[in-house]
């Protein structure tokens, strides 16, 4: 097939999709887009959610998710409308002239059928490949996209296959037909910072190779600078700017987008969080000291798989600490150990300087009362069968005792201190959006007037800008409560914005911690390096400069392992010694005060 | 899966164990014994003693259920009260029984339960899909005596054909011929075990075809047959194969009515007869014939719920 270089691969015209509601009227959700993708070239299309952007790219698939319908409008594949053919007519394009790219590999997968079969499907059923010609074709991707035991890595279930690998099997699924349009839904958004190199950097020279178009959805605009050649601004269903990723990124013209790119969140760098010296030297609020904890029983009383060891973290009042490192690390578990919820096997709390029970049973109402935990998922956090009025009114019954006028005016201060209007009071979870959502769960550990509040990634499930206001609701509560946060996150961004002192997690052991102008600013850890590396920067280019380095090369070296003896980090470290690191454990190097690196390089080797 | 296959077989035991502790003792609770039941009122009470002695009655309740259960453990229920047959010999036949028709009802029920639910899962909301669903939902409300007399009236007396009683000796027949003979009762049957097969069948389709790699598979272009038999049905045989055993079991041990209706010489018929001579002897035995018959099928359920399961198949 000659492929044209100008050619036009997907072209919508005024295109329009309603959403069918429960009485039989329709809702416009997109609202007339206009956009085209020509060959070779990736354009993005980014707004919040809600914004209609995966409504959009799913029309090239001719699809439309349950409860959606085309109302308007043309979608051409190739010159062909593809809103107007039957499931059965659309078959020959879908995952032949254009393949899908789904946020969540692992449930795009069918966990039932070997990853090679799910990979070598598309083409060997529409009978563009035989068998041995599709198996071929995987093996070269799987070789592309840098996969580990490439020859085999096909036999496998999609189980047996880290998060990072099946996003980018899922990418060899999308590309093993050839495809003349990819449409990559999220691909990275639910990847750690160092795993969404790697996956970026396969990506973007897959589709060059390729020579194939693409549809790159996505609410983050340093990932589409990284990536686009075109973006495309979208709210509310409508185009609000489109243009070169030069032009939107670094003079873009419509307001929204100017919020879009001020919502983008600044660099980590020195300098950040304030150093505060408190005259009254008071015990700090919450500690934990030696902290062993892990889950199962395994056999003399240990658990069966020990996450922390040797955790020791002080969280002063009225201080931020933020719990950083990418998903495995243990940073949930040590949430957990702090409020009770997993005992550690070793190691003491101290709660105000006193010591207290590591079983959240055994602790008194008031010891309960002063640590509240905020989950991520505002949605399975709040009861669905309850107005907010009784989500908040029940700690104020319980831990406090008010009833009531008495109740009522504290429910009103709460909806008030997180910038809520009082007549959500009588509305249901299910009414409120998501940012709101997370709001109302942060007034509820408020209510219980806690001196620490457990954050556990609060704002990982929210968009750009909606997430950006939670931090700055947090910034005002702190001042104005007075209460100290643990703030988990494995967005180093969001922590260095917000948090007083920082703790680096690797492989349940603390690789770092400080004041959080100490840990961004060098003597670092190795591993605090990488993850401060790996924070993709809103600007064209970013991502070739970051490759070359040893940094990034480390975090393409494996995922997080938990070891027994020396330093967990040793197998992607790039100053690591052999016959030292991976064989003894390594010292707490202090180069200020409070900054504590645990590594055997000497401080001045780590700048 | 080893290990997990070992402590389901240690779950099944420690529910036997359970059941018969509560069988032993609901037995013991009744007023009278063995012996004044085998005896009668006129007895002497040397002879009741005598009696007592022999059955091993004098002992302490400890005693006697380890004695019995040790005794089951053997294959040695006892000996029925009303009819001085050993238990083993009266179950073992009616056993038999019931086994060929509840083994006929799966061949002929399940397959066909199991197609239809799965074909309305591939259709859902069409005119077939709902027809079916009316149909199943008017099947579990209908009793079985009302659906076997349906049957009846319009097979026997209507049309003349098939018996309503079913008995006679069923050596030498072929498949078809033993099919023929119960055909009433297996038709019965079948409609009681369709209803819940089909609705959980197609339920459990319908729930693994709204979750992404489905999705992501019609957006490969994949044939919706291809869909639904090697996509969809791999991951749904779990919770079929668990519906299948409990309807099974059913049809081992919750027939009574229509073993009844039909004057079927099965084991609940067996069980009614046990009950109205207050031959509790009679009763202990089926009563762990029916708990073992239940452990063991549920038992096989969860061994295939974890051999379809990759993750444990295949771990990492």
């Amino acid at each position: 097939m000659a492929r044209q270089q100008d050619e036009v691969v997907f072209e919508t015209r005024d295109l329009k999709i309603n959403a069918l509601r429960d009485d039989g009227t329709e809702l416009p959700i997109v609202k007339g887009v206009d956009f085209k993708v020509r060959r070779g070239e990736v354009v993005a299309l980014i707004g919040e959610s809600g914004s209609g952007k995966t409504t959009i790219s799913l029309s090239s698939l001719g699809y439309c998710k349950p409860g959606l319908k085309f109302a308007g409008g043309e979608a051409l594949l190739l010159g062909n409308n593809v809103t107007e053919m039957s499931t059965e007519d659309l078959r020959p394009y879908r995952g032949e002239k254009v393949a899908y790219l789904a946020q969540s590999a692992a449930a795009t997968f069918n966990p039932s059928l070997r990853i090679n079969e799910q990979v070598t499907e598309a083409p060997i059923l529409h009978g563009t490949k035989t068998r041995e010609e599709a198996n071929a074709k995987a093996l070269e991707l799987y070789h592309a996209l840098e996969l580990p035991d490439p020859e085999n890595i096909g036999d496998r279930f999609p189980h047996q296959v880290s998060g990072g690998q099946l996003q980018r099997l899922m990418a060899a699924m999308a590309l093993c037909g050839e495809p003349d349009l990819l449409v990559l839904d999220e691909p990275t958004t639910a990847l750690d910072v160092t795993t969404q190199i790697e996956v970026l950097k396969a990506f973007k020279q897959v589709i060059k190779e390729e020579g194939a178009a693409a549809i790159y959805v996505t609410h983050d605009l340093s990932v589409v600078a990284q990536i686009a050649d075109h973006i495309v601004v979208l709210y509310n269903g409508e185009v609000k700017e489109a243009g070169p990723v030069d032009t939107i990124i670094h003079s873009s013209k419509h307001p929204y987008t100017q919020r879009l790119m001020a919502a983008i969140k600044p660099l980590p760098e020195a300098g950040q969080g304030e150093e505060t010296k408190d005259a009254n030297a008071k015990s700090p609020a919450l500690e934990v000291r030696g902290i062993d904890a892990g889950y199962g029983k395994g056999s003399d009383g240990e658990p069966a798989a020990m996450i922390l060891r040797d955790v020791s973290v002080s969280i002063d009042r009225g201080k931020t600490v933020g719990i950083i490192g990418e998903s495995g690390c243990g940073k949930s578990t040590l949430a957990r150990v702090f409020a009770g919820l997993l005992p550690p096997v070793r190691g003491d709390i101290f709660l105000d300087g006193d010591k207290m029970n590591g079983d959240l049973g055994s602790r008194p109402r008031q010891q309960l009362q002063k640590i509240q935990f905020v989950y991520q998922m505002a949605d399975t956090a709040l009861n669905p069968r309850q107005r907010i009025r009784d989500i908040l009114g029940r700690p104020l019954e319980f831990y406090l005792g008010l009833t009531g006028k008495k109740k009522e005016q504290r429910l009103k201060q709460l909806l008030d201190m997180v910038e809520l209007p009082y007549a959500f009071a009588g509305r249901y979870p299910h009414e409120l959006s998501g940012g709101q959502k997370q709001r109302v769960n942060l007034a509820r550990a408020l209510a219980a007037e806690p001196e620490v509040v457990l954050c556990d990634e609060v704002t990982s499930a929210l968009d750009t800008i909606v997430g950006a206001n939670v931090i700055e609701l947090l910034k005002s509560l702190r001042a104005e409560t007075g209460v100290s946060f643990v703030f988990i996150s494995h967005d180093l961004s969001t922590v260095a914005s917000f948090a007083d002192e920082i703790v680096v997690l690797y492989a349940g052991r603390v690789a770092e911690q400080g004041l959080t102008d100490k840990v961004l600013s060098a003597p670092n850890h190795p591993y605090t390096k990488l993850l401060m590396s790996s924070v993709p920067e809103a600007r064209v280019g970013w991502l070739e400069e970051t490759i070359g380095t040893k940094e990034s090369s480390a975090g393409i070296g494996g995922g997080v392992t938990m070891t027994d003896t020396g330093c967990p980090f040793f197998n992607r470290c790039p100053l690591a010694i052999p016959g030292t690191c991976d064989v003894t454990s390594p010292p707490k190097r202090m180069p200020s005060e409070k900054h504590v690196i645990e590594c055997h390089r000497e401080i001045s080797e780590l700048t | 899966m080893v290990i997990l296959i070992l402590k389901r077989l240690g779950i099944g035991l420690v529910t036997v164990l359970a059941v018969s502790l509560i069988i032993f003792l609901g037995t013991k609770i009744l007023p009278g014994d063995a012996a004044q039941i085998r005896l009668g009122q006129e007895a002497t009470e040397a002879n009741v003693a005598a009696f007592r002695a022999r059955l091993g009655l004098d002992k302490s309740y400890p005693e006697q259920y380890v004695y019995w259960l040790a005794d089951f453990v053997r294959g040695d229920m006892g000996t029925s009260l009303a009819s001085d047959v050993p238990i083993t010999k009266l179950i073992a036949e009616r056993y038999e029984n019931t086994v060929v028709v509840a083994s006929l009802t799966a061949i002929i029920g399940v397959p066909i339960s199991l197609a239809l639910g799965i074909l309305a899962a591939m259709f859902p909301g069409t005119l077939y899909d709902r027809v079916l669903t009316l149909i199943s939902v008017s099947l579990v409300a209908a009793p079985e005596f009302f659906t076997a007399t349906l049957l009846v009236l319009l097979f026997v007396f209507a049309l003349n054909v098939g018996n309503a009683v079913v008995v006679g000796s069923i050596e030498g027949k072929g498949i078809v011929e033993l099919i023929l003979h119960f055909a009433l009762p297996i038709t019965t049957l079948c409609f009681v075990i369709a209803s819940q097969l089909i609705r959980m069948s197609r339920a459990a389709v319908l729930n693994v075809m709204s979750s992404p790699y489905i999705e992501m598979a019609i957006l490969k272009g994949v044939p919706r047959k291809r869909i639904i038999l090697r996509h969809a049905l791999l991951n749904a045989i779990g919770p079929i194969v668990n519906v299948v055993a409990l309807n099974l079991a059913y049809l081992v041990t919750g027939v009574i009515v229509v073993e009844v209706y039909f004057g079927y010489p099965g084991l609940a018929t067996l069980i009614v007869q046990g009950v109205q001579t207050r031959d509790y002897i009679l009763i202990q035995g089926l009563g762990m014939i029916f708990c073992l018959t239940y452990v063991v099928l549920m038992l096989i359920a969860d061994i295939a719920a974890f051999v379809s399961n990759p993750r444990l198949r295949h771990p990492k």
